[in-house]
């Protein structure tokens, strides 16, 4: 089974993220990283493959150094990478990113034919959640999404998925696009192995001219919902904090009465 | 005027109340039509015409309920053609923003998620407004590009009633493609309902943490005394003592209460990106340098154990 990964080199959630004088994501100030979420795709696709057989290809669309982060996955145990950087698409929204990410996959399907997109449920900075629907609309996929399980028999993908109020089984032929949230796995650190082994795996560098994607479909200039303003929200000022005397709880429900929350 | 969908979310044909917050919101873009697909539209008509909707366009065909979300898509987008509308407004849930990505691509249109509120745009299109990084920076976009689609997070826009009378139900003959079947539910198993308010929903929700060491008791307590949803942190959930559809934080759901109270939580980024635009936030920690304790209107440093029984007991008693 031959299974695509997408990840993001996101700025690091732990950092004092901000913005660009243009309002777009700045992405220099912080440390970058693949996204925490991402990691438990690639486990996921290198468990499947280690059950069976099959390659996983890490792809990736971002800034030159994005590459950083298919190289983490191929030290946990990808096979082989792609990166596809352009400065035509920096400050790309989620559909022009999903256009790049799907001729990539096509691409990519060229040389061995694609079972299987995988996706963590959402990046850690734009939290949007919605780039797998868009590959599956633009590759014309089912898509399976936020899976807490996943079983592959013969070319039927089953996942299960929980909510609030139900717990679902759902099932889809292969090839599907499925995104697994960070219930379903415990993601492999890189073993000292892994990371010499990654030094030797390929990975390939793209641009928008290798896909036959035009420069003016992506990029800020090309973006379908643009950032207009944006503003830090002011701190929270710290209200009053009491310490337990033996009436905190009498203190805190009086509290929540003053606030006519009782 | 130019109609403006509003996917309704119901369950069982009882419209959620994001629903009715999305029709309050489709008021100020233009005239708010909404989208029901199921069986129980005709009984729903009344509470939305209620809350602004004129018409209700009816699609019950099975196919397109038992199919997760790409046949729901295509409808929508038949709609789009056939009334060009002047945006589409769905629940920022995980089905909402896939059919919102699924629509966006099939109609040519921009897409916004999570927006807390909206307006029109000068010069045509849709503004919104997203809280974006763990709640540390608001930002405003606009949508231009087609027909706008937004995803509007739950318990943002204060829902309001029209006084409108029943809206018109109008059926609409759905083509779903075989392609939008591909994938299926092939088994739902509902959970045990717990009788509190859904957490998304809720105007107050009462979360345990590590600080709780398993025993979620006193924090359900305090919930219940309150009408409240009740929450977790990842650090609760990872060790199996609440499930993960109760996280609050980054990868868990994102709420925005009037209220907010956190029990035994430190407040690490992780959490706060799911509560920090709760209305007033409340925490009860051990430790007083709890980076939580940043963030609240009003905080006791103490022991859950003691400290939220006697604020349960308090609250039962005053309201008698």
């Amino acid at each position: 089974m031959n299974i695509v990964v997408c990840v993001k080199y996101v700025p690091d959630a732990q950092g004092d993220r901000g913005f660009e004088a243009d309002n777009t994501t700045d992405r220099e100030a912080v440390d970058g990283l693949l996204s925490e979420l991402d990691e438990y795709a690639v486990e996921e696709a290198l468990k499947l493959v280690e059950a069976g057989e099959g390659e996983v290809t890490v792809l990736t669309m971002g800034p030159e150094d994005a590459v950083a982060a298919v190289k983490k996955s191929l030290q946990m145990g990808a096979h082989k990478g792609v990166v596809v950087t352009d400065e035509a698409i920096a400050g790309s929204d989620s559909v022009a990113t999903s256009l790049v990410l799907a001729e990539a996959i096509k691409k990519i399907g060229e040389e061995a034919p694609v079972d299987l997109v995988l996706t963590g449920l959402a990046s850690t900075d734009g939290v949007m959640s919605v780039v797998p629907a868009m590959l599956a609309e633009r590759l014309g996929l089912p898509q399976v999404t936020f899976a807490s399980e996943l079983t592959v028999e013969g070319s039927t993908v089953r996942i299960r998925r929980d909510d609030e109020t139900a717990s679902e089984t759902i099932e889809s032929s292969l090839p599907a696009v499925v995104s697994v949230t960070d219930q379903i796995n415990e993601p492999r650190y890189p073993s000292f192995k892994g990371i010499m082994a990654a030094k030797k795996k390929p990975v390939e560098t793209w641009g928008l001219a290798d896909l036959g994607v035009d420069a003016s479909q992506v990029g800020l200039d090309a973006a379908w919902s643009r950032v207009v303003e944006v503003s830090a929200r002011p701190p929270r000022t710290a209200g009053e904090v009491v310490t337990d005397e033996g009436d905190g709880g009498s203190k805190l429900a009086e509290f929540l009465a003053s606030r006519k929350f009782v | 005027m130019a109609e403006v969908l509003v996917l309704v979310d119901h369950v069982d044909g009882d419209v959620r109340k994001s629903t009715l917050e999305a029709l309050t919101a489709a008021a100020r873009l233009g005239e708010p039509a909404a989208v029901f697909v199921g069986a129980g539209a005709q009984g729903a008509a009344e509470v939305l015409g209620r809350h602004g909707a004129t018409t209700v366009y009816a699609v019950e065909s099975p196919e397109v309920a038992e199919h997760l979300v790409a046949p729901t898509a295509e409808v929508l987008a038949q709609l789009v053609q056939e009334h060009s509308p002047a945006a589409v407004l769905l629940p920022s849930s995980n089905d909402g923003k896939e059919i919102a990505a699924r629509l966006a691509i099939k109609t040519s249109s921009g897409l916004v998620t999570d927006a807390v509120d909206v307006a029109p745009a000068d010069g045509g299109g849709v503004q919104t407004v997203q809280s974006v990084f763990a709640g540390s920076y608001t930002v405003t976009s606009v949508v231009a590009q087609g027909c706008p689609v937004v995803t509007l997070k739950p318990n943002s826009v204060p829902v309001e009633e029209t006084g409108g009378g029943a809206a018109t139900v109008q059926a609409v003959d759905a083509q779903v493609s075989d392609a939008a079947k591909a994938a299926r539910i092939t088994e739902r198993k509902e959970k045990a309902a717990s009788g509190r308010p859904s957490l998304t929903e809720a105007a107050i929700v009462v979360s345990g943490g590590r600080g709780t060491g398993g025993d979620f008791a006193p924090v359900e307590a305090l919930a219940d005394s309150l009408g409240a949803a009740v929450g977790a942190s990842r650090a609760a959930v990872d060790a199996g003592w609440y499930p993960h559809s109760s996280q609050v934080g980054q990868t868990g759901v994102s709420v925005s209460p009037q209220l907010y109270v956190a029990a035994g939580i430190s407040g690490a980024i992780q959490h706060r990106a799911g509560m920090q635009t709760s209305k007033t936030i409340v925490a009860v920690n051990k430790d007083p340098e709890a980076p939580i304790f940043e963030l609240v209107d009003y905080g006791v440093v103490g022991d859950l154990f003691t400290v939220l029984p006697q604020a349960t007991e308090e609250i039962s008693r005053r309201k008698g």
